[in-house]
């Protein structure tokens, strides 16, 4: 028997892996000290842990130790990464490329800066599986241009963007590239000089790391980035990122670093095995299910689909002893459906229907097994409730029914 | 967010779910929402010309469970009800019976409509010698 509830959202956040507690917690009461006290053991101590910590990071993206800088999370790296860039090349030009499903970390950043007169943006398109054509990025890039900001792969349907061929293309065109890859650092391989990143944004929780602390790379060498500081204070993080550090968030993220590194090859064969387990499952129990986003280039613990006639959020109701996630309007605050399925061009009916599966570290073959199950009984109980499937079965054409809505 | 227990009891144990039989006499259908804004009900109401009188009721909905609650207990709550009292029903009652919150409002709108759209539905079938006239004018 499975344990109930079981935890299958993995691309919201993740547990804190044991061993990355056991990491940080020696640096809660013991091993206190702040990193920045430069006259003493407590301070040294804590430095020391930073440095491990910064080297465990590096490593996992190919990057230098000095070119990671310590933020709260990734919402804070995306911040600094397109406000930072935006300031200090602001001599240089004052267009921003970027696309429609980013995270709200990279569009709001980018709105406030075109409401307040600081930025153009351009806000590229994606296919119908959720990919970013370089080629439309070659194209949006003008003689103003000062930064592409895309994510390495998409949070909701795991899409997998052509990162390294959009890295060459900025490197050709002289701009600077961010990339907010948190939810592939330490789940893909990512190498910030292969891919030609610049800056990078990422995050401890997505990788069974804690909450709150994250952080950016920004690239030293070839060319040397330079980002204004948005937090001002002691001067911490060679001046980009002022505050006391995270001591502890810090070892546990270089921890999961650490694990993610040296365990991705199994993890990602573990995790692909369960989750084209329980796609075949869903798949072959039930007819007018729709796959979201890219059929192979995705993120292995991601599974996002559509089940026809069936409302996300009741779904999410039927089957609330499994955690997952939505892109139902009725489980947003907005009342819209996922902006990110909709820029995917399906229609708005599929939208509310989309249900994103996040397979992790800690789930198990059960698990899946008992999860195809659930879902599969309550879809069809579900649709014998649905007029939708009714029409359908009959012959209806829903697209040429006359709604009465108000 | 989480649910009334209310809500939770009418989608985990829904009222009069289905449809009547294709062709049968003295049923109201009314179809309401539409499927991209993620809620269409669609709640039948099986009326006695004689008396105008509500004998039955069945639903399908596609919709969140606070739209399939709505719609669960708006059946309950029409059945044995002149049509033109159920007419009057307003959406409030609803939110009241099922403990709504202001972003749930809209699935007891929806209901409050589906009950007027088949009801509305059902009178544009009936002969205008259809005894309910007469007999509203009786009850009131």
């Amino acid at each position: 028997m499975v344990k109930l509830p079981i935890y299958m959202d993995n691309h919201a956040t993740t547990p804190v892996d044991p061993r990355v507690l056991d990491a940080m917690l020696p640096y809660f009461s013991q091993k206190f000290g702040n990193a920045a006290s430069r006259n003493h053991s407590f301070g040294w101590e804590a430095e020391e842990a930073v440095d491990k910590a910064r080297n465990q990071i590096a490593s996992v993206i190919n990057a230098k130790s000095k070119e990671i800088i310590f933020t709260s999370g990734a919402t804070e790296s995306d911040n600094l990464a397109i406000k930072g860039v935006v300031e200090f090349y602001k001599d240089k030009g004052n267009h921003i490329i970027t696309c429609v499903t980013e995270h709200k970390a990279v569009l709001d950043s980018c709105r406030t800066l075109e409401r307040n007169g600081k930025a153009t943006v351009t806000y590229l398109p994606v296919d119908k599986y959720g990919m970013v054509d370089p080629d439309a990025v070659r194209a949006a890039i003008t003689d103003k241009t000062v930064l592409i900001t895309l994510m390495y792969a998409n949070n909701e349907i795991g899409t997998i963007h052509p990162v390294p061929a959009i890295g060459r293309i900025a490197k050709e065109k002289g701009v600077v590239f961010h990339c907010d890859a948190v939810q592939a650092v330490g789940k893909i391989p990512v190498d910030v000089d292969r891919d030609g990143i610049d800056l990078l944004s990422m995050s401890a929780h997505k990788i069974y790391g804690p909450k709150g602390v994250g952080a950016i790379y920004v690239r030293s060498k070839g060319p040397r980035v330079r980002i204004t500081p948005q937090m001002d204070g002691g001067g911490h993080e060679r001046g980009m990122r002022s505050g006391t550090l995270n001591v502890t968030g810090i070892v546990g993220l270089g921890k999961a670093c650490e694990i993610a590194q040296a365990e991705m090859a199994e993890e990602t064969r573990r995790t692909l095995d369960l989750r084209n387990k329980l796609q075949a499952g869903i798949f072959e129990r039930l007819d007018e299910v729709y796959l979201n986003g890219h059929p192979t280039e995705r993120l292995p613990g991601n599974l996002n689909v559509s089940f026809a006639y069936v409302e996300g959020e009741s779904l999410l109701m039927g089957i609330s002893d499994i955690a997952v996630s939505s892109g139902s309007a009725c489980t947003s605050a907005t009342l819209e459906p996922s902006y990110v399925i909709r820029a995917l061009g399906i229609d708005e009916e599929l939208a509310h229907s989309s249900i994103r599966f996040g397979l992790g570290r800690f789930n198990t073959e059960d698990e899946v097994g008992f999860v195809t199950d659930r879902v599969t009984k309550e879809v069809q109980r579900l649709r014998e409730m649905s007029p939708l499937y009714e029409m359908a079965r009959e012959g209806v054409d829903l697209k040429s029914v006359q709604w009465k809505t108000e | 967010m989480a649910y009334s227990e209310k809500v939770i009891e009418h989608y985990t144990n829904p009222r009069n779910v289905g449809s009547f039989a294709k062709g049968e006499d003295n049923v109201g259908t009314g179809v309401v929402g539409a499927p991209e804004c993620g809620d269409v009900m669609k709640l039948q109401l099986k009326i006695n010309p004689e008396n105008g009188v509500i004998e039955d009721a069945k639903f399908k909905t596609f919709g969140c469970g606070s739209a399939i609650a709505s719609s669960s207990y708006v059946t309950e709550l029409v059945k044995g009800k002149h049509i033109e009292e159920a007419m009057t029903i307003k959406n409030t009652v609803i939110v009241k019976e099922l403990n709504l919150p202001p972003v749930k409002i809209h699935c007891s709108v929806l209901a409050e409509d589906a009950i007027k759209a088949a009801i509305t539905d059902w009178k544009s079938h009936q002969t205008p010698a259809s005894a309910q006239e007469p007999r509203k004018a009786q009850e009131s």
